[in-house]
């Protein structure tokens, strides 16, 4: 768990070579302009990260979250906002591959695993968000169709996707009334609000979803009526692993630039790494880091095992990797002195992108209560 | 019948390490990384394309090197290649050119091919002169330092750029073809190629497989001794022009004084 498989030394290189060479040079660039490199996704498919965790029959990579975690790490050095995108089109992907039928799967997969088709996922409302179970959205059984209503709010993508996996209410109040539908962005009554302003990760669009009368034939639902709420948890255990991996290498990549940085930078006298002091604050930043990949990679082997703690493990791994991977950039960032607060360095930019890892696929808050009631459950 | 390609990929010290000679003044490979020569990956492309075009291909990846050696090869059937074949035995410490290319005809003669595939150097040896020797050796035709190459109906063709023209060549298969960085970019291994590496086989041979004798090889074999070698002097500071009105013209003339113009 600790050391890296030969093979995953071998997927973590094929990424870092392809985030050195196509993203990590425009990674400032793409933020400061909100451009969204759809070549640079397709060409990413063609490395497999289409379909990481996808088995290969429907054209995916067939990898485990073991190896996801490793791959999005890597990925997020170049830029955290466009592996936090990856991220979530491979959870996308997950849930088509896990719940769907074959003729779904067909139909689907490999356009998403070659990333031609991109996809989004929304659970998020604008009045339901940590309290998902409450969504307002109904998906209304007309005949063999079904007919849905109402707004996403903050979705990843939008408008550049043309899947998303849309959780809606087909029953009763509560968790067990929720079902999960693909619509297709050519779907008539499906449209999009404006582009959100955003603090970071702008190199990705965050839009609403506005579902007006959207009519679906019944093989747009995966899975079961009512089994939309657990679908789309399951859903998160693994996306929360990307997340986590994506705070990881965004941090990772702060603090190695701070130690070249420090190393050029000269002040009374010397470079300015030759400051103990300094030297102590980077040690500490690297063994935080440490101690949260640990914890990531604990969790994602224990959901690749199935183990019964894995969705504790998942949340306590999002709750502290996030957290640790926005603490140890700002601490890059004042260690750039004034230039870590220019867009030129690159640093300022990772602080903003990891700041809303600690927001979305449940707010770290959330992370505590899974947690909890777990503890709490435990002790009953 | 299906077009046998055997590429021809060295694994090099890494570049960005720091590298040294031992004692006997060869240079010191366990103390640094080591991986596939990137002028090599250019060769593999070419090779997958070829396979790509033709009906039916086999691609064969082979190294002669340390045991490390089968990281080279491991990349290279990342990106695609069919099989390995890895030339590794204690006796070849410190081989020149000459015993290389010696036991790489030998190897690619027991592979069996139609179309040998080199890079355009190494990375660390860098002599460029290989792929002449190796055909040279086979006795068959060469066609080297190539940007532009295809395969059809048992004749490789290709496209040879040098300073003042470009030549059009053509060779009768069987032939060694060594091709350049212009060739096209190679491809990243994809994920899938990466776990599928691992299942492809690799043939371990070493020099008595192949009929060679110890002393054909080796530093006792090497055509060329090493007789002293310097570390590399320490950079110095380069020399600044500052502008002040005349800096165009110490400009010319500081790289009148280097023989640069
Ligand atoms: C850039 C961006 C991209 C996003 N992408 C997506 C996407 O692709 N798909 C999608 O579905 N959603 C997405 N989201 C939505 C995100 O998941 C939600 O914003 C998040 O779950 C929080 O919901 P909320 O904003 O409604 O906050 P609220 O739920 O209103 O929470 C407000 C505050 O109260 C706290 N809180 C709430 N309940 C409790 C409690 N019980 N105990 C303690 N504290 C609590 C929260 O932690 C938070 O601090 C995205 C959000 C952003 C900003
Ligand atoms: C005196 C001397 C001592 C040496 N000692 C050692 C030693 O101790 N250990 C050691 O490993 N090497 C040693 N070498 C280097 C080794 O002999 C080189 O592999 C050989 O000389 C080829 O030269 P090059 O790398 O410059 O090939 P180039 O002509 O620059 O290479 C052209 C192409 O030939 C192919 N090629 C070259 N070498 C290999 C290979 N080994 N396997 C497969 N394909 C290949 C590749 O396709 C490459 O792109 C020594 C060389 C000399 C001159």
């Amino acid at each position: 768990m600790s050391t890296l498989t030969k093979d995953q030394l071998a997927l973590a290189e094929a990424t870092l070579d392809f985030t050195q060479d196509r993203i990590a040079p425009h990674a400032v660039a793409w933020d400061q302009d909100k451009h969204f490199p759809l070549d640079v996704l397709r060409e990413a498919a063609g490395l497999g990260l289409g379909g990481v965790y996808v088995r290969e029959d429907a054209g995916g990579s067939g990898l485990t979250r073991t190896d996801g975690v490793v791959i999005f790490e890597v990925l997020a050095t170049g830029d955290p906002s466009i592996a936090g995108y990856l991220s979530i089109h491979n959870m996308v992907g997950w849930m088509i591959d896990r719940y769907g039928d074959d003729a779904q799967r067909a139909r689907w997969l490999p356009g998403l695993c070659a990333m031609d088709t991109l996809g989004s996922y929304c659970l998020t409302e604008p009045g339901a968000g940590s309290d998902a179970a409450a969504l307002a959205t109904r998906a209304e059984r007309v005949g063999d169709t079904y007919v849905l209503n109402g707004v996403k709010q903050f979705i990843s993508g939008a408008g550049a996707s043309q899947l998303y996996v849309v959780m809606a209410r087909t029953g009763a109040e509560g968790p067990d009334g929720i079902s999960a539908f693909v619509v297709d962005r050519d779907d008539p009554g499906v449209s999009f609000g404006p582009n959100e302003k955003k603090m970071g990760w702008n190199a990705q669009p965050t839009r609403q979803v506005v579902l007006d009368g959207v009519r679906l034939p019944a093989d747009r639902r995966l899975g079961a009526e009512g089994d939309g709420f657990r679908i789309a948890m399951n859903g998160l255990n693994g996306g929360r692993l990307g997340i986590a991996a994506c705070s990881l290498g965004g941090a990772r990549a702060a603090l190695h630039r701070s130690v070249e940085y420090l190393a050029d930078r000269e002040a009374f006298g010397a470079p300015l790494l030759k400051s103990q002091a300094l030297q102590f604050r980077l040690a500490d930043m690297a063994t935080e880091l440490a101690a949260a990949r640990a914890l990531v990679r604990q969790a994602a082997e224990a959901l690749d095992l199935g183990d019964p703690q894995a969705r504790e493990l998942c949340a306590m791994a999002k709750r502290f990797a996030t957290d640790t991977g926005y603490r140890v950039a700002d601490e890059a960032l004042q260690l750039h002195g004034g230039y870590g607060y220019l867009a030129e360095y690159g640093i300022e930019k990772i602080v903003r992108d990891l700041r809303v890892h600690r927001i979305l696929e449940g707010t770290n808050e959330i992370m505590r209560l899974i947690v909890a009631r777990d503890l709490i459950g435990a002790a009953r | 019948m299906s077009l046998r390609i055997v590429v021809c990929v060295k694994y090099v010290p890494d570049a960005t390490g720091d590298r040294h000679f031992a004692e006997d003044l060869t240079t010191d490979r366990d103390a640094v990384d080591g991986l596939l020569s990137e002028l090599d990956e250019y060769a593999v492309e070419q090779a997958l394309q070829i396979a790509d075009a033709a009906d039916d291909a086999e691609i064969t990846v082979l190294t002669v090197g340390p045991e490390d050696a089968k990281d080279a090869l491991r990349k290279a059937l990342s990106m695609g290649a069919d099989k390995g074949v890895h030339v590794e035995d204690d006796d070849l410490h410190g081989t020149d050119v000459v015993g290389t290319s010696l036991v790489l005809a030998k190897a690619v003669e027991h592979v069996g091919y139609d179309l040998v595939l080199c890079g355009m150097a190494s990375t660390d040896g860098t002599m460029g002169v290989l792929p002449a020797i190796l055909a040279e050796r086979l006795g068959v035709p060469q066609v080297t330092l190539l940007s532009e190459v295809a395969v059809a109906d048992g004749t490789v063709t290709g496209r040879r750029d040098g300073d003042a023209a470009s030549e059009q060549l053509q060779a009768q298969l069987p032939a060694v073809v060594s091709v350049t960085d212009q060739s096209g970019e190679a491809r990243y291994p994809s994920f899938k190629g990466i776990m599928a590496a691992k299942k492809k086989p690799v043939e371990s041979l070493d020099l008595s497989d192949l009929g060679i004798d110890a002393d054909e090889v080796g530093l006792g074999g090497a055509w060329t001794k090493v007789e002293d070698a310097a570390k590399r002097p320490e950079r110095t500071a380069g020399t600044i022009v500052k502008d002040e009105g005349e800096g165009g013209k110490q400009l010319a003339e500081f790289l009148v004084s280097q023989k640069f113009i």
